[in-house]
């Protein structure tokens, strides 16, 4: 189920742009990558390329390779939809869709792409799912109250619940928990630690102490200055990252003796 | 018990002036209003002008001053320029529901009489087949029919063209050479919207002349035409911010599941946005139900009822009012008329056309005010669902 990214030579644009240059890097199967680095340096843009979901943004592109079980998702022809659904994307901030019941919520990837299901195979995916989300035990009496009721911090896992219910291999996390409090935070941490059984997810963090947490292998993105392209400068075992990095400006961003 | 003065203390403590900086209770205001209105009356009295009207305006104007120097006495300055701020919005408030209340009063109170009498719904049931001179009868069913029916063919017409455009607008015309025909689009509709009514009339004569060669063409559908001309523009406009208003995110999510722009605009952006969509068409159709020029134009008027909206002319509401209007005070010869051709007879009345006039004015009101109310609770019941 879970799969490796193969990324070569890439390079991703905002218009005449160049956001981030020249990523090469392999991101493992059944584990989680952390990106770390300062504001603006391309990691969720980075991100965000993973599953094509950057050039949604008008004018937004990018060149290079992005490989998923040996098919590269940038080569002509292919549509980025089915690589949507095979890569599934947390959001920065919960984004339940407003106008549907926590249920809907769940099953937001099958009805909104006019899929039918049996009620029991959909009662099935929304207890598993939510079940999957660490989210279950709190909302079961209440699936047909509106998503939007619930908490940031629940809500945040019922969007977690809704990304893997399509069943993806990976999961792109932009920045999880940067609206949630501690509690509902070590909540996602957990999650994430489970998760990692059955997906390839990669997390983009400004939190330090949640990439040493949460993942096996953490990536350095920085900018040499305003204007100028972002690099992947490091990408290590998290262990060896956050205790003897090789790149001395890793040293100093996580040592803090950055900007 | 200690609470208020402690509180009384700190607050002195706050402004740093004692007791010339606090509020008094509202009815101050109440005093001072009923001691300008008293002053009012005695000048208008000693100059031997007395009348409501005057007392009114005078009162408030005195109120200005009065109300100011009681309030800049007995609370300080900054709470005097409340008062007085209060004031000047309550006096807008008013002059801005006077033309308003009394539009509302003048048509109730001159139409009202004619929906009731003979019998309440007679009025709406009856056309005016065979009603000559100032026989007290006859009816807007045919007007009505012909308002809603002309009304509806512009609606079929002019929502899917303008929520297409505009989706269009929103959705697709991001970057690139689109960027630059939607540029274009919404300078035409911008023109469009201020196209006088009479043009659009005009439009939609000259199209179904040039179709049908007919120079005295005259078909509801064509009245449908020439309003969709004025309605495509607000639908477009007033669609384009409610799509706008969708977040960023919603799309991004449904992306994010692997759902294709299409369905992604189907079901989250329009289900979103649908209820301000509902209450934007409704906005549009409630500016050209009362439209007339273009009516007179296209439709032209008929007595019967037609409800063919595909042959020939129809009655519609704003046209049956400028006809019944024009046509003045009716001459009563004898006590009753009688109808050829149901030999029926009824009551002469020479005022019968301007009452007809003024009930259908009412009419079409009370037809937008519905319009409205159904677009409320459609908007209420597909609004997005917040609570826990």
């Amino acid at each position: 189920m879970a799969q490796a990214i193969n990324v070569e030579d890439l390079n991703i644009f905002y218009g005449d742009f160049l956001a981030v240059e020249d990523v090469t890097v392999t991101l493992q199967p059944r584990s989680v990558t952390a990106l770390i680095g300062p504001s603006g340096c391309g990691k969720s843009t980075f991100l965000r390329t993973l599953n094509r979901m950057h050039e949604v943004i008008p004018g937004a592109y990018a060149q290079g390779k992005v490989e998923i079980e040996g098919q590269d998702i940038y080569a002509p022809g292919v549509d980025p939809v089915n690589v949507r659904r095979r890569v599934g994307m947390v959001f920065q901030k919960p984004n339940p869709f407003p106008t549907m019941s926590i249920r809907d919520n769940v099953l937001a990837g099958v009805k909104l792409n006019n899929k039918r299901l049996s009620r029991s195979s959909a009662d099935e995916l929304v207890e598993s799912s939510l079940r999957g989300a660490n989210l279950w035990e709190e909302v079961k009496d209440r699936l047909d109250k509106p998503g939007m009721g619930l908490s940031g911090g629940q809500q945040q896992r019922l969007c977690i619940a809704r990304a893997i219910a399509v069943k993806p291999e990976v999961i792109l996390m932009d920045e999880p928990c940067s609206a949630l409090d501690p509690i509902s935070t070590l909540a996602i941490e957990d999650l994430i630690h489970e998760m990692k059984q059955d997906f390839t997810i990669v997390i983009v963090t400004h939190n330090m102490q949640q990439a040493s947490r949460v993942s096996d292998r953490t990536g350095f993105f920085t900018i040499s200055g305003t204007g100028k392209p972002g690099h992947l400068i490091e990408i290590d075992e998290t262990e060896k990252m956050f205790t003897n990095p090789t790149e001395k400006q890793t040293e100093d961003y996580i040592s803090g003796r950055f900007g | 018990m200690s609470a208020a003065p402690a509180r009384a203390a700190s607050s002195g403590l706050l402004t740093g002036s004692g007791a010339s900086e606090r509020r008094l209770p509202w009815y101050h205001l109440l005093v001072t209003a009923l001691a300008s209105i008293a002053l009012a009356a005695v000048v208008l009295v000693l100059l031997d002008s007395f009348s409501i009207g005057a007392l009114v305006v005078l009162g408030y104007v005195l109120h200005l001053v009065v109300g100011y120097s009681y309030a800049r006495a007995r609370e300080g300055r900054r709470w005097a320029a409340d008062r007085l701020v209060t004031l000047l919005v309550l006096g807008a408030f008013a002059v801005a529901m006077i033309p308003l209340v009394s539009l509302l009063w003048e048509v109730v109170a001159r139409g009202l009489d004619k929906l009731l009498n003979p019998y309440p719904g007679y009025f709406f049931t009856h056309d005016m087949a065979g009603v000559v001179g100032g026989m007290a009868s006859g009816g807007i069913s045919h007007a009505i029919v012909g308002t809603l029916l002309v009304t509806l063919g512009a609606s079929i017409i002019s929502v899917p063209i303008g929520l297409l455009t505009s989706i269009f607008l929103v959705e697709y015309a991001t970057s690139g050479p689109l960027r630059v025909l939607g540029r274009g689009i919404t300078f035409l509709v911008d023109v469009m919207t201020g196209i006088p009514s009479i043009v659009a009339g005009l439009f939609g004569l000259a199209l179904f002349i040039t179709l049908t060669g007919d120079p005295g063409i005259r078909i509801g559908l064509m009245g449908s035409v020439a309003l969709s001309v004025l309605m495509i523009p607000t639908v477009v406009r007033s669609s384009e911010e409610m799509l706008r208003l969708v977040p960023m995110e919603l799309r991004e999510a449904a992306f994010g599941l692997g759902v294709p722009k299409w369905l992604t605009i189907v079901k989250v952006v329009l289900r979103t946005s649908i209820a301000g969509l509902t209450t934007g068409v409704t906005l549009a159709v409630a500016r050209v139900i009362g439209e007339t020029a273009p009516l007179l134009l296209t439709v032209g008027a008929l007595p019967l009822m037609n409800s063919h909206l595909f042959d020939g002319r129809m009655q519609t509401l704003p046209t049956f009012i400028n006809s019944q209007y024009r046509s003045g005070n009716a001459v009563c010869n004898s006590e009753t008329v009688t109808n050829p051709i149901t030999q029926m007879q009824y009551a002469c009345s020479t005022t019968i056309n301007y009452d007809r006039a003024w009930a259908a004015a009412l009419t079409l009101i009370l037809i937008v005010m519905i319009l409205n109310i159904a677009a409320r609770l459609v908007s209420r019941f597909f609004a997005p669902k917040l609570g826990r």
